[in-house]
């Protein structure tokens, strides 16, 4: 899975966030409004995108996106 | 012979909770919050209302509105968290205040988000068993009562309602089998502290709730959104997968997919993973929020009101939650 994907995704499902303003260094928690239900939503969205169900520590170590990119793509290895 | 749900009515308390009253107490932006919620409004009892005074008006509404059930009620159910009385049985109460026949059984379950799916299948067994022909199933749950007034997900979340569903003899259509689930480990995730027989309330529980409209004496329940998510991802797509099984349906042969409303989220995000068309998964959160047991016959009689659901039609319901427990059915409404 290619890190754009991810990121297009994630572009895609938060109205708050302008598409072109994410790269892999990008801090997940310190996107625009970023709170506990983003989180949720997150969790929802890489099930649905990635068919990766993370657990809560995963979520929780994946500081930025290109970390979240590594965790999808070692479950799906 | 077969059972099948005849008539549904809820009762919402006259208080709201609005996404506006919400955002600006916790300074969120109403429009992201209604975005991401689903919710615009949610009810909230008054102090001095508890479940079953929700459940009573819902089946008194009923009642009134279709007398000939008065004398035809030979079973009550009463389904809620929050019991009036460790006894007698709530239910019994309920009954009494209804003015119901004395040859009629009482029976109280207390349980949540799955409620309405266990209530169902109890009623279609007692009726199925000849044992009774006729049940009143009220379900009520005051969740706002066991919110902390700073949680802020809880209170964007959850809202109070009573319903009563009547389910009753058919010989054609009717409730389908069910599919039931439970795993026990999932308790911490979403649980209601103190207030119980295992944890009762202390002085030091009551002094630092002082401050907390009725000092939160029903307990306070605490959620990991997460984990309650992961489980609902997990489980759910599974359940309506046995379920389908279980009655012999296909996916397509299915008119309507009506969820327990646990959160647009959870709900957006199982529509997309089982595929299912928009048509058919019906949504009803903006007026009530997640109302707990009562989510399901509130979204029934909505979506038949608005004929999004008609008799005749198949209908896959599913309840999941606190528990973790969750159970399906088809019904041919």
């Amino acid at each position: 899975m290619d890190i754009q994907e991810l990121i297009k995704c994630i572009e895609e499902e938060f109205d708050e966030i302008e598409t072109g303003s994410l790269s892999d260094d990008s801090s997940i928690r310190d996107l625009d409004g970023w709170s506990s239900m983003h989180a949720l939503i997150l969790i929802a969205l890489v099930d649905n995108h990635f068919d990766v169900l993370l657990t809560g520590e995963e979520l929780k170590n994946s500081l930025t996106i290109q970390d979240l990119h590594e965790v999808i793509s070692k479950r799906k290895a | 012979m077969r059972t099948a749900i005849s008539k549904i009515e809820y009762y919402l308390p006259e208080t709201i909770l609005t996404t506006e009253d919400l955002a600006n107490k916790f300074n969120k932006d109403s429009s992201v919050l209604f975005k991401n919620t689903g919710i615009k409004k949610r009810h909230v009892r008054n102090l001095n209302q508890i479940g079953s005074d929700l459940g009573f008006e819902a089946a008194n509404q009923l009642l009134q509105k279709y007398p000939e059930y008065n004398s035809k009620i030979d079973f009550v159910i009463f389904c809620t968290e929050g019991l009036d009385y460790k006894a007698p049985t709530t239910s019994s109460t309920l009954h009494y205040k209804l003015g119901l026949k004395e040859d009629c059984g009482c029976i109280d379950m207390p349980m949540g988000c799955a409620g309405y799916i266990y209530g169902l299948s109890l009623a279609d067994a007692i009726i199925k068993s000849e044992n009774a022909s006729c049940v009143l199933f009220i379900a009520a749950d005051i969740p706002t009562s066991v919110i902390h007034s700073e949680d802020f997900e809880m209170r964007a979340l959850f809202g109070d309602a009573g319903t009563a569903t009547i389910i009753e003899k058919k010989e054609t259509h009717g409730i389908g089998k069910f599919v039931f689930g439970n795993d026990g480990s999932g308790a911490k995730n979403l649980l209601v502290e103190r207030g119980s027989t295992r944890a009762p309330l202390d002085l030091t529980y009551i002094n630092e709730y002082s401050d907390q409209p009725d000092g939160l004496s029903h307990g306070r329940m605490t959620m990991n959104g997460l984990e309650v998510t992961r489980f609902s991802l997990e489980k759910v797509p599974m359940l309506l997968t046995k379920t389908l099984e279980k009655n012999n349906y296909s996916f397509e042969e299915i008119d309507l997919f009506v969820l327990h409303q646990a959160s647009l989220i959870i709900l957006k995000s199982l529509k997309r993973k089982c595929n299912i068309p928009d048509a058919k998964f019906y949504i009803y959160l903006e007026e009530v929020g997640n109302t707990v047991s009562c989510s399901i016959p509130i979204a029934l009689y909505h979506a038949e009101l608005e004929g999004k659901l008609k008799r005749g039609n198949k209908v896959l319901l599913l309840g999941f939650g606190v528990g973790y427990s969750w159970g399906g059915t088809v019904v041919e409404y």
